[in-house]
């Protein structure tokens, strides 16, 4: 018996052959880069730099703005040309830095050389610092400041380490092709972790969809102890944090406010893993990622690595642009990714992927009467009532739906891809969850 | 090139899954049982089908129009499979009047006043044949008996459970083989027992339906009878040959797999779904037993249905992580 969640879960058509078999491949440097200052969840990085200043790949240009929040680097070499609000790919004004490229000049003491450097001597404290001092942040989606999760609270205790691997969004590969290809650096990467949250077991987890990744990793790991590859069985939401404790380890993380240390578990990205490497082992901090970039009617969907800022549109291009007719462009996969208004974007820590659905697949369905098929109850992975937190919301009864329990809702969509009447369930719910949450804060504000 | 960008919240992709693909799967698992009783009962059982579909839909169709005024649904097929269900559990000699009849009530009365498909509160074809039954208690109970080759009527016109109500059953030696294939009298659609099951292993397959429901009727059914003749000391043979007899006879299974499954009039969680089926099981027996009547199944879901709002107030899916 393969391992996997316990409750709930649907199963989305994976898609992921338009993209899986195309190697990671360099995309072109741009010629100007627009860096956000937010790219992560916590606060916006601080701007270091201002305009007319110079400078190298890897320089530090914003730094973190206390615990929550993460330093961002300049991603290519050159001058900067503005400090400013610049639109972003929801239409909406974000502060960016804006770099124009000469040449590629990298930062002193980074290796950017192919070696491998296996050992790592360095105490847990240091190896958070050099995570820190990069700019790590979650690379599955969520940009959770890595120095964050690693950074255990007094009187918690880490008891395993997850490599989480399962990349469950349809379409995306992202993390597959870094499993493939950069398969000896996620293990040391994920030794560095073990040694960051002072454990001895760490698991691998792998979707049963990517039998060569499962492979190449055990066969990579081949008598290390204390790290293994799960195999597990495929089903969305699997790559949720709190879906994949529960299918690698049985435990299940409580109701927030618990987190997944309170079950001592750590989960981190394969991407992430890797990025952790070369930040403690190669002193490089995060100024590229790799972003699938996919569709059923792109001419040629790739697997990119691009430097943060580089436009979308670039990389659209690159793919052999967009189809023709309606499209629906997603900074993510079409479970959980968010739509994109313009392909002006850049890329960013969290952006694994750019996936875009055409013609009939751009719309929405139609909707219709709830028929009380209990589809989404039975499809829910929190074991939540989406049809009723969904009426509730519609109604504004604010109390009945907290009592529904809708902060532990994990916005994975399994209830709208499955419900037959096409209800767009997930967008009630979420005015229900960030009312709800709004009501909870000023309530704890009061007292 | 001028794209079109369309925007809107996560998820993007949308399932198989469709009320028309659902109600399709329906009127799809019916028809093997719906072949049998033609074959058993003559061209009569398609036309009661018939008039039955034709019914539902026009009503439901002329009050959507010209009552309600709202959008047309008519299409979703809903309708057709109540109108199925209904003339499944009608005689096949019954006057096609009385079909009519039981069509405008279940639509009329049962299904559009509460808001259509997802609102209705009862079960609009058991409700349809119950308000027939008692409307029109010897046309609704008057059974031709079955034509088939290489089976004998062992029940004279009567259908299993009357004859058990009558006491003229010799429970260690009924015609199992028979009842299977549906060589029994009864409502045209619940004798093809075999039929029935097999439609009902296609709604397994295409998830239309879970087990929950089928499972905790039939296992009800069968535990009372166990139980029963455990109190009435029959003897070991009877152990099996008892409630094997109920759950074969009269509606049981139609009632269990496709009538107790009606989403509308079921609860939403699975545990709801156990609780309801076994109220379902443990009244009908009861009936069957006990009450006035031979056959308790139509009045068991209606019974149940009336909890559901009950049972899906405090009977909650656990949530994940919950202590």
């Amino acid at each position: 018996m393969m391992r996997t969640f316990p409750i709930g879960g649907v199963h989305p058509s994976d898609n992921k052959k338009w993209s899986s078999n195309s190697a990671i491949e360099q995309m072109d440097l741009p010629d100007v880069v627009n860096v956000p200052l937010s790219q992560h969840i916590g606060a916006p990085a601080t701007p270091k730099v201002a305009k007319g200043d110079k400078v190298r790949v890897g320089d530090l240009i914003a730094e973190a703005t206390g615990f929550m929040s993460a330093n961002i680097h300049a991603p290519v070499s050159g001058t900067v040309t503005a400090v400013d609000m610049q639109p972003n790919g929801q239409g909406l004004r974000q502060m960016m830095i804006t770099i124009r490229r000469e040449g590629d000049e990298w930062a002193e003491g980074i290796d950017r050389s192919d070696t491998i450097v296996e050992n790592c001597e360095l105490t847990s404290r240091e190896i958070i610092d050099r995570i820190k001092a990069a700019g790590i942040v979650g690379m599955g989606g969520a940009t959770f400041p890595t120095h964050v999760k690693l950074s255990i609270p007094d009187g918690k205790h880490a008891e395993a380490l997850i490599i989480n691997g399962v990349e469950c969004e349809p379409y995306l590969t992202s993390d597959y092709r870094t499993m493939l290809e950069r398969g000896r650096e996620l293990i040391i990467g994920t030794k560095i972790l073990m040694r960051a949250v002072n454990v001895g077991k760490a698991y691998i987890g792998v979707e049963s969809n990517k039998p060569d990744a499962i492979k190449h990793l055990r066969s990579l790991l081949d008598g290390t102890e204390g790290i293994s590859v799960v195999k597990l069985k495929t089903k969305y939401p699997q790559g949720g944090e709190k879906q994949l404790i529960a299918a690698v380890l049985g435990l299940r993380v409580p109701p927030p406010p618990a987190l997944p240390i309170d079950v001592g578990a750590v989960v981190c990205n394969a991407s992430t893993a890797v990025a952790v490497y070369e930040a403690v082992q190669k002193n490089k901090p995060l100024v590229e990622r790799v972003v699938t970039v996919t569709g059923k009617h792109m001419r040629e969907p790739k697997n990119l690595l691009a430097r943060f800022g580089t436009p979308v549109e670039a990389l659209v291009a690159k793919c052999g642009g967009l189809p023709e007719g309606d499209v629906r462009v997603l900074n993510g996969g079409p479970m959980m990714g968010r739509p994109l208004v313009n392909l002006g974007m850049p890329v960013m820590k969290g952006c694994s992927g750019i996936v875009v659905m055409s013609g009939a697949d751009a719309l929405r369905g139609r909707e219709s009467a709830c028929i009380k098929c209990a589809k989404c109850v039975e499809a829910c992975p929190m074991g939540l009532e989406p049809y009723l937190l969904s009426k509730l919301s519609r109604r504004k009864d604010w109390e009945s739906v907290e009592r529904g329990d809708v902060v532990s809702c994990i916005e994975c969509g399994s209830c709208q891809y499955t419900c037959p009447a096409n209800i767009p369930l997930l967008d009630y719910i979420r005015l229900g969850k960030q009312t709800v949450m709004g009501i909870i804060r000023t309530r704890n504000a009061k007292k | 090139m001028a794209n079109r960008f369309f925007v809107s919240p996560s998820p993007h992709v949308h399932g198989e899954m469709s009320t028309v693909r659902i109600m399709s799967d329906v009127i799809i698992a019916l028809l093997p049982a719906l072949v049998v009783s033609i074959r058993v009962f003559g061209w009569g059982a398609l036309l009661v089908t018939a008039v039955s579909v034709v019914s539902c839909v026009l009503f439901e169709f002329l009050i959507q129009k010209f009552i309600v005024r709202g959008p047309l649904t008519v299409n979703n097929l809903s309708a057709a499979v109540t109108g199925m269900l209904l003339a499944f559990n009608l005689p096949v000699n019954i006057p096609l009047w009385i079909v009519v009849i039981g069509a405008l009530f279940a639509i009329g009365v049962v299904k559009m006043p509460f808001g259509g498909i997802g609102k209705n509160l009862f079960n609009p074809a058991i409700a349809g044949r119950v308000f027939l039954l008692i409307a029109y208690p010897v046309q609704m109970t008057s059974f031709p008996s079955p034509t088939i080759e290489g089976y004998v009527d062992a029940y004279s016109g009567a259908t299993p459970l009357a004859a058990a109500k009558a006491g003229a059953v010799d429970f260690s030696n009924y015609d199992v083989p028979g009842m299977l294939a549906g060589a029994i009298p009864g409502s045209f659609g619940e004798i093809a027992t075999l039929a029935l099951l097999l439609g009902g292993a296609y709604l397994l397959i295409r998830r239309v339906i879970t087990w929950h429901i089928p499972v905790a009727v039939l296992g009800t059914m069968a535990v009372f009878a166990v139980i029963v003749s455990l109190c009435r000391c029959e003897g070991y043979a009877m152990l099996y040959q008892y409630p094997l007899f109920h759950l074969l006879a009269g509606g049981a299974v139609l009632g269990a797999v496709y009538m107790a499954t009606d989403y509308t009039t079921s609860p939403m969680t699975h545990a709801g779904m156990l609780i309801y089926g076994v109220g379902i099981g443990a009244i009908t027996m009861l009936i069957r037993l006990w009450g006035q009547y031979p056959e308790g199944m139509s009045f068991a879901i209606l019974i149940m249905n009336s909890v559901v709002p009950l049972i899906n107030k405090y009977v909650k899916p656990s949530r994940f992580g919950a202590r």
